[in-house]
């Protein structure tokens, strides 16, 4: 299957009824549960966001909270079983390719949408140098040769700012230092120029300043490709540095969705409100941490209706009975899963 | 005087490297903690932050004795630790406690909790009798916020944050001065780390502890600690009170360290003096000559390579830093 034209050698064959003026992605009504000896535990309950080309959306949430799911859902790489979607679209320009077929699924994710690990080390080979891996992906996809293969790994090392890149082609993954090794990953998942990057806690594994270092490349490649970039990470700073808006999640469903601006200045869900006082920074002294009491709930139980209230302080009668609260529109833009925005925000 | 418990002089580990299996030649050492000159009020927290492998770990495993350093002496309470033997090192370690970094990890599954906390009392039987124990373990979970009923609980049981506060509980088994934290809330979820962290201030301020608190996110430490001490690679390059370090650092590695620490605040953005560091930290097992960061320092000039800086305080730092050029620069604040 060598390439036709110059427009698929560099993107790969195109996808048959796509739109190009519908969203980059959509998901819509996602849903995924986990079928375990323990019970059904629903990770996703009705998630939809979309992500336009250049723009970059935080996904925020603890753990468990169904964020790095999403991202499996996407991507289609989720354990199944346990993991089966259940209901819900994600649309890639206007196509769901939930409906497609493997071959297409497969296409559609090798060139369009990328994903970075968190763990760039589990995620590598151990076995095989760099280069080779990256050449891989351009023997696959676009039938290069192995030594044409090897040139693109170069230049794509290049790209990443790793020093030496031609001698460190030749090197294996256990021999980079932990942010080298992610910007391997960041070059792998870039190779084939995809429109959508999802960055599943690209920095959580790493020390501060080599998380500046890779956040900075992140920035600077999006913004040279007009890529869309979903970041999915729990650091509230690393989100306030870069994101355009945040979806946060909480149980499996978006408790508020806002532009980044907007939620730091003003949360309109209690959770995003509790969270913001509960992580100390840095240029602030003697502040006090506010608590949020009790612990995120077992996802083969989810509270019925609002599956935060039992550890919110707004909480009352109404938000412990279904159905959940829907996503009320606070503002055009924002939106809020809370009966009592109102006084979450403090506007009357 | 009277009210300092801890205090370390010179403390050097290095950890030999070998070569060969029969016949083993030492050809390096990686030197991990090299010359930290610490001290520790009662009553005081200090903060030691740095990057991995910075020596920060080494430095927590010689002060509560799961190491012996190559050279100089850790005094807590006028007596030398390093210096101990056997039973007197038995008898100094109830005074200085660690909580480990992991709680999945640094809890043994297949005891219960009641066992885990009581399990100091059996290495120490003269602390408490026996009959006491069941008690004190009731006293020690109620303390850090656990359900006393809990107690034939295993730790499997138990959700991130509660298993920390099983660590902490039996690192107060002994009624020690000093407890050694080293990354405590790391491994825990944001809404979880605020619970440990007020935890750990309010048994400060009941039980008059001590805490040497070890970690690599900087806003907690900021949060926690009257003073803190930075390191970079074996060092410590510079020490002062907490608005010392964070609102007036004068090194830069720590400059460096506090502008790329993100603050949850967008309006920031562009408007901090950003420090992007170029390369790694280079390999402790053969660092630079003279000062240390000078290879990745943008100040580094001839006399950083030749002539080792001391940890003093200088003419434009009223604390001690650890550079030839040490000058004040806010990195942490809006500056435009």
């Amino acid at each position: 299957m060598a390439p036709t034209t110059e427009v698929q050698a560099r993107f790969g064959p195109s996808i048959p009824g796509t739109d190009p003026s519908a969203p980059l992605l959509a998901v819509e009504e996602l849903r995924v549960e986990f079928r375990t000896r323990a019970g059904i535990a629903k990770a996703i309950n009705g998630v939809s966001f979309e992500v336009n080309s250049g723009e970059t959306l935080a996904i925020l949430g603890e753990s468990g909270c169904g964020k790095s799911v999403t991202a499996q859902a996407i991507m289609g790489i989720l354990d199944t079983p346990p993991g089966f979607i259940t209901g819900g679209q994600i649309k890639y320009r206007g196509v769901d390719v939930l409906k497609r077929s493997k071959e297409e699924r497969r296409q559609i994710r090798a060139n369009k949408i990328a994903m970075v690990f968190q763990d760039a080390l589990s995620s590598l080979n151990p076995v095989f140098t760099v280069g080779f891996q990256l050449a891989e992906l351009f023997r696959k996809h676009r039938g290069m040769t192995r030594s044409d293969g090897k040139k693109r790994a170069i230049e794509l090392l290049d790209l990443v700012n790793i020093p030496a890149a031609r001698q460190r082609v030749n090197d294996f993954p256990h021999q980079f230092s932990g942010g080298m090794r992610q910007r391997v990953m960041i070059a792998m998942s870039l190779a084939l120029d995809p429109e959508l990057l999802i960055a599943d806690e690209p920095t959580t594994a790493l020390d501060v300043t080599v998380q500046a270092q890779i956040m900075n490349l992140l920035a600077d490649l999006q913004r040279e490709r007009n890529m869309g970039l979903i970041l999915i990470t729990h650091d509230m700073g690393v989100v306030a540095d870069v994101a355009d808006r945040i979806n946060v999640m909480y149980a499996g469903r978006i408790v508020e969705k806002a532009p980044v601006f907007d939620i730091y200045a003003k949360p309109s869900h209690p959770y995003t409100k509790a969270l913001l006082e509960s992580i100390p920074r840095v240029d602030l002294k003697g502040q006090q941490l506010n608590v949020i009491k009790g612990l995120p709930p077992n996802l083969t139980q989810i509270p019925v209706g609002c599956s935060f209230s039992p550890r919110c302080r707004y909480a009352q009668d109404v938000c412990k009975a279904d159905p959940p609260p829907p996503l009320y529109p606070v503002q055009p833009g924002i939106s809020s899963a809370c009966h009592f925005w109102k006084e979450v925000r403090g506007d009357e | 005087m009277s009210d300092l418990v801890l205090e370390t002089k010179d403390l050097v580990k290095y950890f030999p490297l070998t070569r060969g299996i029969l016949f083993k030649t030492k050809y390096g050492d990686v030197k991990a903690v090299d010359g930290v000159n610490l001290n520790l009020r009662r009553g005081e927290t200090l903060g030691v932050v740095g990057e991995s492998g910075c020596g920060k770990s080494t430095l927590a495993k010689l002060l509560v004795g799961l190491e012996k350093p190559t050279s100089g002496s850790i005094v807590v309470r006028g007596q030398d630790t390093a210096k101990l033997s056997g039973e007197e090192m038995r008898l100094a370690r109830r005074n200085i406690q660690l909580v480990m970094q992991d709680p999945y990890t640094s809890l043994n599954p297949r005891m219960t909790v009641g066992d885990i906390v009581s399990e100091p009392y059996q290495i120490h039987p003269d602390v408490a009798p026996k009959n006491q124990i069941r008690k004190r373990v009731h006293e020690l979970l109620e303390l850090v916020g656990l359900n006393p009923d809990h107690i034939n609980r295993y730790p499997h049981q138990f959700s991130g944050g509660q298993r920390q506060r099983i660590g902490i509980a039996r690192a107060l088994a002994l009624k020690p001065e000093i407890i050694l934290c080293d990354e405590p809330v790391s491994a825990l979820d944001v809404s979880i780390q605020a619970q440990v962290v007020n935890l750990l201030e309010e048994l400060q301020d009941e039980l008059g502890l001590s805490y040497i608190f070890i970690a690599h996110d900087l806003s907690v430490v900021r949060h926690i600690a009257d003073r803190v001490a930075v390191m970079y690679l074996g060092k410590v390059v510079e020490l002062g009170k907490d608005t010392e370090i964070y609102d007036h650092p004068t090194h830069p590695y720590t400059q460096a360290l506090l502008s790329a620490v993100p603050v949850p605040d967008p309006t920031l953005r562009g408007h901090r003096d950003q420090i992007v560091l170029q390369g790694d930290v280079p390999s402790p097992a053969n660092p630079p000559s003279g000062c240390r960061f000078r290879t990745r320092c943008w100040k580094a000039q001839e006399i950083c390579a030749t002539q080792e800086p001391a940890l003093e305080p200088r003419d434009k730092s009223p604390h001690p830093s650890a550079c030839h050029f040490a000058e004040e620069r806010d990195v942490i604040h809006a500056t435009q």
